[in-house]
């Protein structure tokens, strides 16, 4: 469990409090499992990961507190051991993935359609804002109305807004058993099927499509397991490492030199027809898409529709990777970005130029 | 940040530009059309608006806010006016905005799972429309029957059901808001996710202070297959909050997961008769929803735990209707409770579970101690206590003497490392306790936030975030004891 030595907060907080009277910028580094997603940035790097050790785990009260740099395998094996995992099954991209890199990117796994994303299981923080100040918000109880929701603020903020250093989150029990049902089908087929089987309250965990196969995830017993099986039909598989494969972006798919494309979008939404190849997670509401099609099309047509598309990976254009914000939108985001780092420090430009 | 008054001109000049705006009905000004304004469910808080409009359209609601910038008029939001904190308590130089106008539904889509609905749809509402789809909405404030969405969404409302479905942040996929400035912006997609920072999370709970929400795309669930509610009766409180760990710890997130305590179970009793045992000293009320063969075999599970944790007496409701009869009385506890005493003050804490005795312990002694008798309702599956202190607000001192002990409660939740406020928000009620809460550090930080949306200060005042003056006030008051947490109002 927690060691004091792991705790190097004092060290950041000066290492912030010099950056910010000199007015320098700063790179927040963690694991580097995730330095492909976003933009390049100039800065002194500021590294989490000696910030590290779980603070503090209650199974009885469904929470967990850790220091930032925590590798994010120590904390899944220590839910593990208690039956228990992080609902929204994060990706790890590399073995020196961080609790704080995935909260600052907010990225989440297959589990998240029927589960909820990072964002939702995030209770509580402690960051450093940009002026050096250590804050603490929200805590280790499941409810918490007491100020602004700062901490579920810094999911996906990517470090601009603050550093973290250190997340409570909400667990889950792991489900006492979990199958795979394998059906061929078109496309637009899987996409009305998932809809269908959720409506009718089957017990998804998982759903997605790839090389026209669609893959369902079953989280209940034996006998439930059976009766949904019988029900959507296909191939019933106990063991399967696809998920795994497809969290991790290991499957063949995303074997690929060309743009990678993550478009968010209505779940239901008809497949787009852009040049390149889809892959369907989430029920559809999340679509891996390798193109050369050009940026413009591809945000025009997602837009078009209410989602976003993001330059994920292979951004060999080197062109902005997040949806261009809407004007109303983009002076929040420019005074919130004031509100917390008024110097300009944190991570400027990693998420828009001007962020 | 304190505000200018605004001298009788600008005040006449904003009722006459209002009027310009909506039709003449649609702008009260005249004592006794304001009146029903001057609180929300937290009675003991009263002020008069200086005008309440009611518009029925975006662009009303956004010239309206116009209007005020300019003007550098307060904004007051006020849906149902069914808040427990004050949230919607009138500025006597402002605008109270009732959104009471905006009662749509404007779809249902089955297939996606969402219901985008105008901001003064009741929550209740919506599970009922969605309902022929199978559908419903997740989150069940015990107002639920009268509350709005607008009102849910700023105060993050949670209910009976958020420990396994989540509060009202988990269960919002996009929101239409109107700045101060009369900006309309939407925030969040159709898509589960959006670009950009979690604007979405942080309106969720801003209570009011960062813009008028006018429309919410929410969330529905379809209907479990089935479920399943247990009853268990203890002689002791603390083996009842010890049986709830075992329940969790078990690998088990029921839907519900509820406690009484005596005086409780005694007031839901005499209200409803749902059949609860008058003997206990505490019941738990469990209720398991998912696939038939699955919520079978948790039901049989549960029943055992309980059984071992030392529960005297366990029922399992037989059928929909004895579950719903188990539920009644648990729904019906606040008014139940409103029966055994002239008036009573809801709290809104919450702990870490693992603190209940402890807690309960010393809650005990302070009602000894301040002589007045507390009723518990509790949200045991997610720490969130709702102490009922039960007082005459006809005896002099006796209110000031439960705003006391019910401060007191909020900061013994602080102590253990829990929070002031669980669902029903700070609004003005909690105002000092957020002192306790936060340093100064956190509360400047907020501070910044609503300046970012609001720099002229006007959606809210006073309300939510206190200032640091207040807090340095509140600390010297703290010393001393006994005064007033808000010397500046009416008292009834």
């Amino acid at each position: 469990m927690s060691n004091v030595n792991n705790d190097i907060s004092h060290q950041l907080q000066q290492q912030i409090a010099e950056a910010y009277s000199s007015n320098s910028p700063l790179n927040i580094c963690g694991g580097g499992s995730k330095d492909f997603y976003g933009r390049k940035i100039q800065g002194d790097n500021i590294n989490i990961t000696g910030h590290s050790g779980i603070i503090s785990y209650e199974p009885t009260e469904l929470v967990i507190t850790a220091r930032a740099g925590t590798p994010l395998s120590e904390i899944e094996n220590a839910l593990d051991e208690k039956g228990q995992m992080l609902g929204f099954e994060p990706p790890h991209f590399a073995d020196t993935a961080t609790l704080g890199g995935t909260i600052a990117c907010n990225l989440s796994g297959p589990r998240r359609a029927y589960r909820g994303a990072a964002r939702d299981y995030v209770l509580g923080s402690t960051i450093i804002n940009g002026k050096a100040e250590q804050l603490h918000f929200g805590g280790e109880v499941m409810k918490n109305v007491a100020g602004y929701d700062v901490s579920r603020l810094m999911c996906g903020s990517m470090g601009t807004l603050g550093l973290l250093l250190d997340v409570s989150l909400k667990v889950i029990p792991k489900p006492e058993a979990e199958s795979t049902v394998v059906i061929e089908c078109d496309a637009q087929t899987a996409i009305d099927k998932v809809h269908q089987w959720r409506q009718q309250s089957q017990p998804l965990s998982a759903s997605s499509y790839v090389d026209g196969k669609l893959y369902i995830r079953l989280a209940s017993n034996e006998a439930s397991v059976n009766a949904a099986h019988k029900v959507m039909g296909g191939e019933l598989i106990r063991e399967t490492n696809h998920w795994h494969l497809l969290k991790e972006q290991q499957l063949a798919f995303f074997n690929t030199e060309i743009p990678l494309w993550r478009l968010s979008l209505a779940s239901n939404a008809t497949p787009l027809s852009l040049q390149g190849e889809t892959l369907y997670d989430w029920g559809g509401a999340l679509r891996w898409l390798r193109s050369n099609e050009s940026a413009d099309r591809i945000r025009h047509a997602v837009e078009a529709l209410g989602g976003h598309a993001t330059v994920f990976k292979n951004n060999i254009n080197q062109i902005d990777p997040f949806h261009e914000l809407s004007p109303g939108i983009h002076t929040m985001h420019r005074q919130l970005k004031l509100a917390f780092d008024p110097a300009n420090i944190l991570n400027p430009g990693r998420m828009y130029a001007d962020i | 940040m304190s505000l200018k008054p605004l001298s009788n001109d600008v005040k006449q000049s904003l009722i006459r530009r209002l009027q310009l705006i909506l039709p003449q009905d649609a702008v009260l000004h005249q004592n006794e059309d304001i009146r029903p304004y001057e609180c929300d469910g937290l009675s003991a808080y009263r002020n008069l608006p200086l005008v309440v409009a009611l518009p029925d359209s975006i662009e009303q609601v956004q010239t309206i806010l116009k209007l005020c910038y300019e003007l550098g008029a307060p904004v007051v939001a006020r849906g149902a006016g069914t808040g427990l904190s004050g949230g919607a308590l009138p500025h006597s130089d402002g605008v109270l905005l009732s959104l009471a106008k905006f009662k749509d539904i404007l779809s249902i889509d089955p297939v996606q799972c969402t219901a985008v609905v105008q901001p003064g749809v009741r929550n209740l509402a919506i599970s009922e429309a969605a309902d022929p789809h199978g559908l419903y909405y997740a989150p069940d404030p015990s107002s639920q029957i009268a509350c709005t969405i607008g009102g849910n969404i700023a105060e993050n409302s949670g209910g009976v059901h958020c420990l396994k479905y989540g509060l009202t942040v988990h269960n919002i996929q996009s929101l239409k808001m109107v700045t101060m400035q009369g900006e309309l912006v939407t925030l969040g997609g159709t898509g589960l996710d959006s670009p950009g920072f979690d604007l979405l999370a942080l309106m969720t709970g801003s209570e009011g202070m960062l813009g008028v929400f006018v429309e919410a795309t929410v969330k529905l669930l379809p209907k479990p297959q089935t479920a399943k509610a247990i009853l268990a009766a203890f002689d002791d409180v603390v083996k009842a909050g010890a049986a709830v760990g075992d329940i969790i710890s078990a690998g088990i997130i029921p839907a519900g997961l509820e406690m009484m305590d005596k005086l409780a179970i005694k007031a839901a009793e005499d209200f409803v008769h749902a059949g609860y045992p008058l003997d206990a000293e505490a019941i738990l009320l469990c209720e398991l929803d998912g696939c038939d063969t699955e919520v079978a075999e948790h039901v049989e599970r549960v029943k055992e735990l309980l059984e071992q944790g030392g529960a005297t007496e366990v029922r399992v409701a037989k059928d929909d209707q004895e579950r719903m009869t188990f539920w009644k009385g648990r729904k019906a506890a606040f008014p139940a409770v409103g029966r055994l005493s002239p008036d009573y003050y809801c709290m809104d804490g919450t702990i870490p579970r693992k603190h209940l005795p402890q807690v309960l312990k010393t809650m005990g002694e302070l009602s000894e101690e301040y002589n007045l008798p507390v009723a518990n309702v509790f949200h045991a599956g997610d720490g969130n206590l709702h102490p009922l202190i039960l007082y005459d607000a006809n005896i002099p001192g006796e209110l000031e003497r439960t705003e006391e002990f019910g401060g007191k409660i909020l900061e013994l939740c602080v102590e253990v490392g829990g929070s002031i406020t669980g669902e029903h928000g700070v609004g003005l009620e909690k105002i000092n306790q957020m002192c306790i809460q936060f340093q100064s550090a956190e509360l400047t930080q907020f501070h910044a936030i609503k300046n970012a949306f609001d720099g002229k200060g006007l959606l809210n005042p006073g309300k939510a975030v206190p200032t640091l003056h207040r807090c340095a006030e509140f600390g010297a008051m703290h010393v001393h004891n006994g005064e007033l947490p808000h010397p500046e109002l009416e008292r009834f």
